[in-house]
């Protein structure tokens, strides 16, 4: 469960060019759910996902993650959060580079102590659910936009969080690409985690059970709505 | 995550970062290896001048009489055996020298030009000479003005060709003189090396020229440790023999390779200044590698830190990366540096004494100033909060 108490997120506070990125944001996710953050560029989304995802501290407010006040945890409580608890997809992959595949999705698992049979065993698991086991030891610049994005999900599953938070995760991809990434979602979410989606793209906010619209930094529409299920090639083209 | 997980992380970072990890590398290597060529140069220099000085012997004293001073006074050969006579426990022997220049040497139709020592039958054990054939000067034949001679190994073969000597006459200046002995080969017995020398009683030299007369005194202490002892004691004599100290000047082996000592002391301390500033250019290579490759890497820590690496992780990764690359790049710098120092040795024809300090020492600065540099970088990046690390480009 994610909880988020009047948070402000302002940079250069008190001088005229402050930017009030949050203004005042009240929010509660359950687990379970699948939420859309949408609005305009610039409007905070991303912001707002940091904080989520303990990248970023609020300027003022109260944040709490499973009842648990973020602002009270240590570095390394924070660290461990973010390796069992959050599964970050972002919209530039954030792979290594030099780093293959395999030893990409290997990473949290590292920083997570697991011993190496598992990590073969999930690392296996993660890139087979993504459709991408037989490019385990490829490297990131042999992939494509889509291959690599995958790969940044089994990243994110093979920790096993149980929060997901997609920051514009099909900004870089086609929409047919868009669409097998969106699904992919839906299944996790299906399975019990709980999946946070940043988007400007209102179409693909159908996707989720609840749209929440933000603007200037504020929450201006917070709605449930009938996730939009998988469909084919030519509906999605027209959707758009 | 344990101490193999930061090294495989490590390896891989060094193994995909190739250009970085070898200029940092380079910055070590060359810095390692300037100070152990030099070192050991200096080393293989200074050892061998003091050897050199030590084979002439280093309980050596020198008197060298000038002039008669203001006192029309001198001192006698009488006086300086006396001297040693009085301070057995100080000195053990003495001998004047006469030095004859330009003599003419003669047997049969081969003729020499050289220089004659006119000396005691203490001289040979003063000054290390060795007799290869014959006896040395004895007691009979310095007392009795006797006209007998030995030869260096350059007369030996100048005049004799290498063959029978012992027994034969030479003409000294006309003088004959009868050979008691050759003195082994000291140099290579070449024309004017330490073996073109012809040695004769002091006795017998004074008659050989007019100007013949007792130029020098040699002695020897009892001990390396009682020369300064054994100059007090020669100078008081000499001066009140003298009345001056202008007219001699006693000078010892000892002294003069403490004089040696310093000159090659000096020159060390210049080359190892050279040395440490190659040290500190390397070093500043590797900081300067290091904070680039940090800044460049600022993303990534970013990135693994988004993926639940704590600080410690970061750090134990990037001290273990560091520390890999600069002692690889150490002893790459160690084995270079010798390799190269005896290379350098051959090629000049010196000796080479390659320290185990100074190769201890450049080590550990090479290897200090690349973990440090590539520590603190990373100490810094890992401080920021994920998203400020994320948003590097
Ligand atoms: N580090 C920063 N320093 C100053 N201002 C910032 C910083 N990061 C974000 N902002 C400002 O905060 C506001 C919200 O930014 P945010 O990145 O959350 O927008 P967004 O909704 O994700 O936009 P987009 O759809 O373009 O990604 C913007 O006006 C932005 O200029
Ligand atoms: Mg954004």
């Amino acid at each position: 469960m994610i909880e988020l108490r009047s948070v402000y997120k302002i940079y250069f506070p008190g001088s005229e060019n402050e930017v009030r990125a949050l203004d005042g944001i009240n929010l509660r996710i359950d687990e379970g759910e699948f939420v859309a953050i949408v609005g305009k560029s610039g409007s905070g989304k991303s912001t707002c996902m940091n904080i989520i995802g303990c990248l970023d501290v609020p300027t003022s407010g109260e944040y709490f993650i499973d009842s648990t006040p973020v602002s009270n945890l240590s570095e390394d409580d924070l660290a461990r959060l973010r390796n069992k608890t959050l599964g970050f997809i972002f919209q530039q992959y954030n792979l290594i580079s030099k780093l293959s595949v395999e030893e990409n999705v290997e990473l949290p698992l590292l920083y997570g102590g697991i011993p190496p049979e598992e990590r073969k065993i999930r690392i296996t698991q993660a890139l087979e659910r993504v459709g991408l086991a037989e490019r385990i030891h490829h490297y990131p610049n042999q992939l494509s936009g889509g291959q690599q994005q995958r790969v940044s999900i089994a990243r994110a599953l093979a920790s096993r969080p149980h929060i997901m938070l997609a920051d514009e995760p099909t900004g870089a991809l086609d929409s047919k690409t868009s669409m097998e990434i969106l699904q992919l979602l839906q299944e996790l979410n299906k399975e019990g985690n709980t999946i946070v989606l940043i988007t400007h793209d209102n179409y693909i906010a159908t996707f989720a059970q609840r749209i929440i619209r933000i603007q200037d930094g504020k929450i201006i529409s917070d709605q449930k709505n009938e996730p939009k299920q998988e469909t084919n090639q030519e509906a999605m083209a027209d959707g758009h | 995550m344990g101490i193999k997980q930061y090294f495989s992380l490590a390896l891989k970072s060094l193994r995909t970062s190739k250009m970085r990890s070898f200029l940092t590398m380079l910055g070590i290597i060359i810095g390692v290896a300037a100070v152990i060529v030099l070192v050991s140069l200096i080393g293989g220099m200074s050892s061998e001048i003091t050897a050199q000085f030590e084979g002439m012997g280093t309980n050596l004293i020198t008197v060298n009489l000038m002039g008669r001073g203001n006192s029309n006074r001198t001192v006698s050969v009488d006086d300086m055996e006396s001297l040693v006579t009085e301070h057995p426990e100080l000195f053990s022997a003495m001998s004047p020298t006469v030095s004859i220049g330009s003599t003419t040497i003669k047997y049969g139709a081969d003729t020499t030009t050289s220089s004659c020592q006119g000396v005691n039958e203490y001289y040979g054990e003063i000054r290390n000479y060795q007799v290869a054939q014959g006896r040395f000067l004895s007691y009979n034949d310095v007392n009795g003005r006797k006209k007998v001679c030995l030869i260096g190994s350059y007369q030996w073969q100048e005049l004799f060709s290498g063959g029978d000597a012992i027994g034969e006459t030479v003409k000294i200046n006309g003088e004959p003189f009868l050979v008691i002995g050759i003195l082994e080969e000291k140099d290579d017995s070449s024309e004017g090396s330490s073996d073109d020398i012809v040695m004769l009683p002091y006795t017998t030299a004074r008659s050989l020229g007019s100007y013949a007369r007792v130029s020098s005194y040699c002695f020897s202490a009892q001990d390396g440790t009682l020369v300064d002892q054994c100059i007090t004691q020669l100078e008081r004599k000499l001066y009140q023999a003298y009345n001056s100290t202008d007219a001699y000047r006693v000078t010892s082996q000892a002294e003069m390779l403490e004089q040696m000592n310093e000159l090659t002391g000096t020159m060390s301390l210049v080359l190892v200044g050279v040395a440490g500033i190659s040290l500190l250019v390397g070093g500043i290579g590797i900081m300067n590698i290091m904070l680039v490759s940090v800044t460049e890497r600022i993303r990534e820590i970013g990135i693994r830190k988004s993926l639940g690496a704590r600080k410690r992780d970061i750090m134990g990764q990037f001290l273990i990366e560091s520390a890999t690359t600069s002692a690889c790049g150490g002893v790459i710098g160690i084995l270079s540096g010798i390799a190269l120092a005896y290379g350098c040795g051959a090629l000049f024809h010196m000796s080479i004494a390659p320290s185990a300090s100074a190769i201890l020492l450049a080590f550990s600065v090479s290897v200090l100033i690349g973990i440090l540099f590539g520590y603190l970088p990373a100490n810094k990046a890992a401080k920021l909060i994920p998203i400020e690390a994320l948003r590097q480009q």
